[in-house]
């Protein structure tokens, strides 16, 4: 479990100082997926660092399974390090190394000898799904490729933890996707909890479980992912959920009820939804705001529907939505 | 003027002094450039390192008096003329290898002008290991040491092939220079027959396999800067 207590970070800049996290108080359970996201400079990277103390925290603490690591002396620091691992938006691999000698790195600096070392990277290269990689370098693997690397590499220590600053940001949407079902995979088989620090709702929305929204400095939300989902009640949550003109999205209409409908990819892109559901069920439905994407043959993302009618048809329609397999509905109500 | 310079009698002795002289200059300015390029990386490598590590925002903050100092005597070092240089270091000539004359005394200016010179060419080398490379190190828990001869050597080996290669260019010219104070090589062919005694044939020589060395050296080092580099494997 990791803990984040009364996290402050301020930075002394040439126009002054700049608070970069205010007071950030986070708890993060072993085997979660958790994501961290915010627009940029809202503070997700530098509150990233601090869970390593590759940036110190001006206040608070970070505790992890009850230890805190701030203070840790650096030798002591070095070991927690290779418990909580981390990749990055620009993979950082070492480019004069072979994929294998990369995936060997941490555990060279670990002190692990030379064969255990490319025994555990052969089978971590299996892991990531490039057995044929080994001696290859990095400058002949595509993003996508130099990312699973990445990510074998971080693997390399066993570590409880593995952060991920922005992992997929620089890679295409299906590249993306297969990034993020192999950090699902590695959660589930292997028990490693994520975070991920992001500023597309879309990954969040595709893998986290729990989530908290970043914004300038400020943990602004914090919840379910599928509750954000369904109501965002801050600004910069409804912000992200529709990032064009989320304000005019949610303004009431009169006699309107709003129904939130989120794909968790689902296989539902082919059909006309709500087409369907105005033959079937005879239920019009105005679509207010959409976000969606379709990766291979299933839906991710979410719509917000404005339905017109009593209590009756607005539960028909959610009823109606509802079975249709990793599809969340919700009713929006104002005072959610 | 240009018959006097060909005429046979000039030809034949030039023919002489070539086969007698330049076997030996040859060696002699090719081990002096070497030893004194192979010790000036020797000191110069490590002052580098400590030049982009030692700063503030470096792997292994260095107090900010030691920086200065070092930059300071870096600075000093490269300002003074090298022909002016070889005079002031005949003390430490002569306590290092027992006399300040002669082509193993002319490796201790040499190496003493060129270590700052290659401590700047490291620095810049190893400016341009990207830094996120070292803070993923870093989040692995390396040791500024680790990240020194794990990372940021490793990273930047082609780039250093390619300055040393410029050091050992540079470093082969001012061996020629040395001639002036009984250096042997090239350069104390070039000057002896041809400044002092106005064969300027053996002297056109003589500077003609300068720049062939000169050549040489530089597409070694370009091959194996590119050979090395790992980022240009194709796909």
């Amino acid at each position: 479990m990791i803990e984040i207590r009364n996290l402050s970070k301020e930075f002394q800049t040439a126009d002054g100082t700049v608070e970069a996290l205010k007071n950030v108080n986070l708890t993060i359970q072993d085997g979660d997926i958790y994501g961290i996201i915010g627009m940029s400079g809202a503070g997700k990277s530098t509150l990233v660092r601090c869970i390593n103390m590759l940036e110190r925290p001006t206040e608070g603490q970070v505790l992890i399974d009850g230890q805190d690591i701030g203070a840790l002396s650096t030798s002591e620091l070095r070991k927690v390090r290779r418990e909580i691992t981390m990749i990055f938006q620009g993979f950082n691999l070492l480019m004069q190394r072979t994929c294998l000698k990369n995936i060997c790195f941490p555990l060279e600096l670990a002190g692990v000898n030379k064969a255990d070392a490319k025994k555990r990277a052969m089978e971590l290269l299996e892991v990531v799904g490039l057995p044929d990689k080994a001696n290859a370098y990095p400058a002949q693997l595509s993003g996508g490729q130099q990312q699973r690397i990445a990510i074998a590499r971080a693997l390399a220590t066993d570590p409880k933890v593995l952060l991920c600053d922005e992992a997929t940001s620089a890679l295409d949407p299906k590249t993306t996707h297969s990034i993020l079902e192999l950090i699902r995979d590695i959660n589930h088989r292997l028990g490693i909890s994520v975070i991920m620090i992001t500023h597309q709702m879309s990954v969040v929305e595709e893998i986290c479980s729990r989530v908290a929204i970043l914004d300038e400095g400020h943990v602004v939300e914090e919840g379910l992912v599928s509750e954000i989902f369904s109501s965002p009640k801050s600004k910069a949550a409804k912000r992200l959920v529709f990032p064009e003109g989320a304000e005019e999205i949610l303004l009431e209409t009169k006699g309107e009820r709003r129904i939130r409908v989120v794909f968790s990819g689902a296989v539902a892109s082919r059909e006309p939804l709500i087409a369907k559901m105005a033959m079937e069920e005879h239920i019009a439905a105005s679509i207010l705001g959409a976000s969606t994407r379709s990766i291979g043959d299933k839906a991710y993302g979410n719509m917000l529907l404005g339905i017109n009618g009593d209590d009756d048809t607005v539960q028909r329609a959610m009823n109606y939505l509802r079975s249709i397999p990793d599809v969340l509905v919700e009713e929006v109500t104002d005072n959610a | 003027m240009l018959d006097k310079l060909l005429s046979p009698e000039t030809i034949e002795e030039t023919l002489r002094i070539v086969q007698n002289e330049f076997p030996l200059a040859i060696w002699e300015t090719l081990y002096v450039t070497v030893i004194a390029t192979a010790l000036a990386i020797v000191i110069g490598l490590p002052l580098g390192v400590l030049l982009v590590a030692g700063e503030k925002n470096g792997v292994l903050p260095l107090p900010r008096p030691v920086m200065q100092v070092l930059n300071v005597v870096i600075n000093l070092l490269r300002s003074v003329p090298f022909l002016i240089l070889m005079i002031m270091v005949f003390p430490l000539a002569r306590l290092i290898v027992g006399t300040a004359v002669g082509t193993v005394a002319s490796i201790v200016p040499l190496v003493i002008a060129a270590f700052p010179f290659v401590a700047r060419l490291v620095e810049s080398s190893l400016r341009e290991v990207n830094p996120n490379i070292i803070e993923m190190a870093q989040s692995m828990g390396a040791s500024p040491f680790q990240i020194i001869m794990k990372v940021m050597i490793p990273e930047s080996v082609p780039s250093l092939l390619s300055n040393f290669t410029i050091a050992i260019t540079t470093i082969l010219g001012y061996s020629a220079m040395s001639g002036i104070i009984g250096g042997g090589g090239l350069g104390k062919i070039a000057i002896n027959y041809g400044y002092y005694r106005y064969m300027y044939l053996v002297m056109l020589l003589a500077v003609i396999l300068l720049i062939v060395l000169v050549q040489i050296f530089q597409s070694v080092g370009t091959r194996l800067s590119v050979k090395s580099d790992k980022r240009l494997k194709g796909k």
